[in-house]
């Protein structure tokens, strides 16, 4: 047996051929599509817009959403998602998933929780790809602690009148609209509301952050609003509510993250090993010196661990819902160990992975915004233990 | 007008294959399989022959293991009608599935049968030929351009040095080159819609064919691996070895 990405993926007994034809597909669009040009978009730091129309044919943008949006839905449940994330993520590059699809974090608060109008306006043409949304929480005074933050909107008429500031927006730099949380009311998590701001309302300017350690070619902003005027009907939700969605949103974005991560872990042990197998050093393989085994052996220890727990967590959003803290204790499972491959693969690879161009180098990048974004493994620590009743 | 393509499973082309350690075959075992690509060029040129109005309907058939119905439902994703899957596990031979072919073009007449030139797996480049042997159908091989119009196909053919068009009479034969066309990816909306399409399963035995095979393979060794080359100094070193150490001038 060999440990390549797909023979050192665990079985599943809930794959159906459906999905298995799925993966192939989405893994031919890849390759033909993406992997030949991924280490040059990463460089040049922008992923060319003519990938999401052919991103939306395939399927890979819909995945999920509702079809009345030009979304789909027939038959489609969450393993579909994993491969696909899963797939994307073999690219290595992770500003890929971070710009393409980063809908999957600005789109579900409208769907769920805006007015018909809006959705209408919004989904069809971000689900086939001519237009994009963000998600806009985190702000220049902090991530962690969404329930204190700062930008305001005001109550006048027809309107909210917005005054603030959101930051590391990612895909913001190009996004039309920004689900955006924002106070509405007073202090603490009940006084947040989500308004869907369009990026072209006068008061609204933004600029890029864009000499990052990872994730090159994805887009990443510090947007400002100044008096920007706000219909109304654009609010997402209830006045007071906002907390309640952003909340419910953090849960898919983990599940996406730790599907990532696990992949990514899965890449560098790819990696690791064809190279282990190949390289010779004092008159053997790499492979059969037994300090190189052990990292091998342990680093599939943990991804095996990462993906035993995925699919229980999947198990438990197909059957309706997903214990909260246990999906946070798995996203720092998973960084975790992404951050264990990234660091081995790199050893075993020596000095070759620390040249830019493979994806070994790319994965040890990309550690740091998975450990952080969408809540850091402090916070999750933290949010388990809550769910625990510590 | 009615087209069958013929699909085969095969190794996908990523996967480094390995003999088995006993040398009797390539090891395939837990080996992520594919529909061969010449096959899915095929399949596109008669997906595309529906999409312009020529072709009517299409059949996509297999030959092989149980699994391969895969290889159809990956067709009819792509766009074909219904499917056949004709079962067995044994080592099928260009020979043999010329024969099966034969049979369902009885069966089903089709104006059109589209096979890849060759498959990634044997590189064999002889079933198409074969079927037109056995049904005395006319036949275009290496296709890299395909015309349908008032009963005929006109067939652009890579050969060596160039290209040759010959025009057949239907029902014809066509396999297919690299150049014919690149083929689409099926979408996640028609991948769900190929589970309802139909999809008929039959053995050897039900098209009276005896699907033995007639050629053995003694051994299968890994390629020899390749030495590291060396630099030459100058072009005098350069001429001087091919002369005197590979002995090629
Ligand atoms: C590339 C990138 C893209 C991003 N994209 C988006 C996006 O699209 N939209 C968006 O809204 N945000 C985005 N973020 C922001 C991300 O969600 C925040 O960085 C994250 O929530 C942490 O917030 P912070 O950086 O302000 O750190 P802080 O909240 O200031 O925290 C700093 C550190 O202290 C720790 N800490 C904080 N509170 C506690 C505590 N109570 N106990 C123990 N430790 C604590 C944290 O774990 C962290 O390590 C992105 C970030 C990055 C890097």
């Amino acid at each position: 047996m060999s440990l390549d990405f797909d023979s050192a993926r665990l079985s599943n007994p809930h794959l159906t051929a459906e999905h298995e034809e799925w993966r192939s597909q989405i893994r031919r669009f890849i390759e033909r599509e993406v992997m030949p040009f991924a280490a040059e978009w990463d460089e040049a730091g922008k992923v060319p817009d003519e990938l999401w129309p052919k991103a939306a044919e395939i399927g890979i943008l819909g995945l999920g959403y509702p079809e009345a949006y030009g979304g789909i839905t027939e038959g489609i449940d969450a393993w579909y998602i994993n491969i696909m994330t899963e797939e994307l993520s073999r690219v290595g590059v992770g500003g890929i998933f971070a710009s393409l699809l980063i809908h999957g974090i600005g789109l579900p608060p409208v769907l769920n929780f805006a007015s018909e109008a809006i959705k209408q306006e919004v989904a069809p043409p971000v689900l086939d790809g001519r237009k994009r949304i963000s998600l806009g929480i985190t702000e220049p005074s902090g991530g962690s602690d969404v329930a204190s933050l700062l930008t305001t909107a005001k109550h006048e008429g027809d309107y909210y009148i917005v005054n603030g500031s959101k930051t590391f927006i990612s895909g913001g730099m190009y996004a039309n609209w920004v689900s955006t949380a924002v106070r509405t009311g007073g202090e603490g998590p009940a006084g947040i509301s989500m308004l869907l701001i369009p990026m072209d309302l006068e008061g609204v300017s933004r600029t890029a952050l864009d000499r990052k350690q990872g994730w090159w070619c994805s887009d990443t902003a510090t947007i400002y609003f100044d008096n920007v005027k706000v219909p109304i009907g654009n609010l997402i939700g209830k006045e007071g509510q906002g907390f309640k969605v952003i909340m419910n949103n953090f849960n898919s974005e983990r599940m996406s993250m730790v599907v990532q991560m696990e992949a990514y872990s899965r890449v560098c042990l790819e990696e690791a090993v064809n190279w282990a197998q190949q390289r010779k050093t004092f008159g053997k393989r790499l492979a059969d010196h037994q300090v190189i085994r052990h990292k091998i052996a342990e680093m599939k220890q943990r991804i095996n661990a990462c993906q035993a727990m995925i699919q229980h967590c999947t198990r438990e959003i197909i059957a309706g819902s997903v214990n909260a803290g246990d999906l946070a204790m798995l996203k720092v499972q998973c960084s975790q160990t992404m951050e264990f491959c990234a660091r081995e693969a790199s050893q075993i690879l020596g000095g070759a992975s620390y040249l830019r161009d493979n994806r070994v180098e790319r994965i040890y990048r990309e550690v740091r915004v998975q450990a952080i974004g969408g809540g850091s493994e402090e916070i999750m620590r933290d949010l388990a233990s809550r769910q625990y009743g510590l | 007008m009615k087209i069958l393509v013929a699909v085969k499973r095969v190794v996908d082309y990523n996967v480094k294959v390995r003999p088995k350690s006993d040398g009797t075959d390539v090891d395939i075992a837990n080996v992520k399989m594919s529909i061969n690509p010449f096959c899915e060029i095929a399949v596109e040129e008669a997906v595309r022959l529906k999409e312009k109005g020529v072709a009517t309907e299409i059949i996509a058939i297999s030959m092989g293991p149980k699994q391969a119905q895969e290889q159809v439902r990956t067709a009819l994703a792509l766009g074909a009608d219904r499917g056949i899957l004709v079962e067995s596990d044994e080592d099928l031979q260009p020979l043999a599935i010329a024969k099966m072919l034969k049979a369902i073009v009885e069966k089903e007449s089709p104006d059109l049968v589209i096979l890849g030139k060759q498959a990634i797996d044997g590189d064999n480049n002889q079933t198409g030929q074969m079927l037109g042997a056995l049904t005395s159908m006319p036949q275009g091989t290496f296709a890299s351009e395909v015309n349908v119009a008032d009963g005929r196909v006109s067939v652009t053919r890579e050969i060596d040095g160039g290209l040759q068009t010959v025009n057949l009479s239907l029902p014809a034969i066509v396999t297919t080159d690299l150049r014919l066309n690149e083929p689409r990816y099926a979408s996640l909306p028609n991948i769900m819609k190929a589970k309802r399409k139909p999809m008929d399963t039959f053995t050897p035995e039900d098209l009276g064919v005896d699907a033995t095979p007639r050629v053995k393979t003694l051994s299968v060794e890994p390629p020899a691996e390749r030495k590291a080359g060396i630099k030459v100094a100058d072009v005098a070193e350069l001429v001087d070895k091919l002369k005197n150490e590979a002995k090629v001038i």
